[in-house]
């Protein structure tokens, strides 16, 4: 087991959350670490097929870095990205629907698990190759900015979020991206998600500077490292990008560290990764980090979580009827969508 | 009217839709302060700023991405291969994001971008920039591929590849920027789907396309000398194919022969081939025969240069031995 890093100390009097904002996250949370455990449920009953990743253990990130943004703001996402889908407002019936191969399914049926796209929800994605969704997200907020900037439409500050792994940060794409951003001063944020593990390569084997927030310097953008099992240490510094990329200040680069609790896939026997290394990250499970921290500042009752978990509960179980009932694509349109129809 | 090189005549292309369009914007490598590789926007960067004439690092898959990601918000990126044969290292983006992602995403979003700049084999540029990659990019589901071949359909062309809502893959030839043609004064567009039936005639079908055109045609020529009366087909969209002309062709000719530069194997010939025996097999006469590269990388001495591309004699010999077959 590789040496821990140091977590940054987070102090939470920074990034207060209001009691309506607390249980938005917190609910937020609950619904992606359900809808997984579901997802693995129904992967297992061979309702589900192809690669499967799921999502359990990094729900800080998605819930901290998504409810700080607008609804016209853009997220992208990898093939690990049911989650993000969930944050940016997909219905959880649409999501699931999808992984059933359903026309009900956010991307008809033809995407599935790693091809998750909702234009109306500005999800771009859902890409299965690591690192190619770093081109297109900077290309999203290429567009507001130039919409911004060449077009001059001063209502043009929507910010973009790219998510991906610790393994992604060693492809080309990555630094490419991070170049073209720091350029331009695009309005983009890039969130790593470094989990450790890059399917079975650990990260610092493959890693030279293992601290992935410093390689945002050499471009002369803002590099942060924060507790990604902290949703309010992750939410902290996400207000602070957005608040920079929305004024025109540039992208920042923000490491969270965090940790997945399945394995890579649900095909994925999961056998390299030590007892002691898994045990020492469940004891930081960040749905019950946040759930303590409301109850003891006051914010909350317990029976308002329980209220959540039980209708987040009900959302998913209809989830499933819904994808169940639902048709699958019409044999007759295995063409439609090619090309556009106009 | 004066006559119009090719490069301004797609350099006028450009010009018109980003006037006519705010969303149409060029990126690529030295395309703004220099002015492009070829000249082909020249001037553009003056006119329409910096961030519509978009000066990019040297990284080719990732501001194709960024492109891909621009055009999926609402933008209309055309993307200048500074060389086609650059684009090798944008082969994931324009496969699986340009080419895939509107239908993973079932429907979801639109891709209207044109990737375009010279193709081809030049004036002894070694194999790397003499690279033919309409042949590797037409297995990709999702593009349209569009080669041009003189001043009037590259103007036209790229005006509708600019207007068209899917990715566009925009062939211009690095010895034809040159070639000049008086051009209407006003507006036109030509259509992306269909090919140019360049000269008509009864005996034999040539398809072709880019400068490949060109050497048929000084074939055609010379086998109108000789009594031959060939009739040459520029493709112009080697994807999807125009059948309907082909056909029509095929059915009054009953002779294919394909011409054209890129290699043999697994060319645009080889597509050709094997859909007109799909549906046209019973028109035939003769087995369609295939004039393509030689299957090497493009040797940089010029004899031998020579050697690997069809040459307009070559054309000749095979129709004169075509005709001479008497079924
Ligand atoms: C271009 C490409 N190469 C390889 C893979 C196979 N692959 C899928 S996920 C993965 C590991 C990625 O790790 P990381 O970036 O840390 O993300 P995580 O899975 O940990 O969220 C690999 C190698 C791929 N999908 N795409
Ligand atoms: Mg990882």
């Amino acid at each position: 087991m590789a040496q821990e890093r140091t977590l940054p100390v987070f102090n939470a009097t920074d990034a207060l959350v209001t009691a309506e904002e607390g249980l938005t996250i917190y609910e937020d949370m609950v619904l992606g670490r359900y809808f997984e455990d579901k997802c693995a449920e129904m992967y297992y009953r061979g309702r589900m097929f192809g690669f499967v990743h799921l999502y359990n253990g990094q729900e800080a990130v998605s819930s901290g870095v998504i409810k700080c943004l607008r609804t016209d703001d853009y997220v992208c996402s990898t093939y690990r990205d049911h989650v993000h889908a969930l944050s940016v407002g997909v219905p959880a019936r649409n999501v699931m629907a999808e992984l059933f191969g359903k026309e009900t399914g956010c991307s008809k049926g033809r995407g599935g698990s790693m091809h998750l796209f909702s234009a109306e929800h500005n999800l771009l994605g859902g890409f299965a190759f690591i690192g190619e969704g770093i081109p297109v997200a900077l290309g999203a907020a290429f567009q507001s900015h130039y919409r911004r900037n060449a077009l001059g439409d001063a209502a043009a500050d929507q910010v973009t979020a790219c998510f991906f792994g610790d393994g992604t940060t060693n492809n080309g794409q990555f630094f490419e991206c991070l170049n073209m951003a720091a350029l331009w001063q695009l309005p983009i944020i890039f969130v790593v998600e470094n989990n450790k593990w890059a399917i079975g390569m650990a990260h610092d084997r493959a890693s030279s500077q293992t601290e992935i927030y410093k390689k945002a310097s050499v471009f002369g953008m803002t590099g942060v490292e924060v507790d990604g099992m902290d949703v309010l240490a992750v939410r902290g510094a996400a207000l602070e990008a957005v608040r920079r990329a929305r004024a025109g200040e540039g992208p920042t680069l923000i490491e969270c560290l965090t940790y997945r609790f399945r394995g890579h896939s649900l095909a994925d026997p999961d056998e390299l990764r030590s007892k002691e290394e898994k045990e020492e990250w469940l004891a930081r499970d960040p749905l019950k980090r946040f759930e303590t921290y409301l109850l003891q500042q006051n914010l909350v009752k317990g029976s308002d979580l329980k209220a959540i978990r039980d209708r987040i509960q009900t959302l998913v179980d209809e989830a499933v009827t819904f994808a169940e009932q639902s048709p699958e694509p019409d044999p007759s349109e295995l063409y439609r969508y090619i090309f556009a129809e106009r | 009217m004066a006559d119009t090189l090719l490069f301004n005549a797609l350099r006028e292309a450009v010009d018109e839709e980003m006037g006519r369009d705010d969303t149409v914007f060029v990126l690529g490598e030295d395309v703004g302060v220099y002015g492009g590789s070829y000249k082909v926007t020249k001037g553009l960067y003056e006119k329409y700023g910096e961030f519509r004439v978009l000066d990019t690092p040297i990284a080719e898959n990732s501001f194709t991405g960024m492109a891909v990601g621009a055009a999926m918000t609402g933008l209309r990126p055309i993307i200048e291969g500074m060389n086609m044969g650059f684009l090798l290292l944008a082969f994931n983006q324009i496969a699986n994001n340009a080419g895939m992602l509107r239908y993973t995403s079932g429907g979801n979003y639109k891709i209207p971008m044109v990737i375009r700049g010279p193709g081809g084999v030049g004036r002894q540029l070694g194999a790397e920039h003499s690279q033919r990659l309409e042949a590797y990019f037409q297995a990709v589901p999702g593009l349209k591929i569009v080669a041009c071949s003189t001043p009037y359909n590259a103007k036209g062309l790229l005006k509708s590849a600019i207007r068209d809502n899917n990715p566009v893959l925009f062939f211009e030839h690095v010895l034809l920027y040159n070639l000049k043609e008086d051009l209407p004064d006003h507006e036109y567009l030509v259509p992306l789907d269909q090919a140019e039936v360049v000269r008509p005639g009864e005996d034999v079908t040539l398809l072709t396309y880019s400068r490949m055109r060109h050497h048929a045609m000084q074939a055609a020529k010379k086998l109108e000398q000789k009594g031959f009366d060939p009739e040459v087909i520029d493709l112009i969209s080697l994807k999807p194919l125009d059948f309907d002309t082909i056909g029509a062709s095929i059915k009054k000719t009953h002779r294919v022969i394909v011409v054209e530069e890129c290699m043999k194997t697994g060319g645009i010939g080889a597509e050709i081939v094997a859909s007109i025996n799909d549906r046209f097999f019973d028109e035939l006469d003769a087995p369609v025969l295939r004039l393509s590269s030689q299957d090497i990388p493009t040797p940089y001495n010029g004899k031998l240069e020579s050697l690997t591309i069809v040459q307009p004699q070559k054309i000749e010999e095979a129709v004169e031995k075509m005709m001479a077959l008497q079924i």
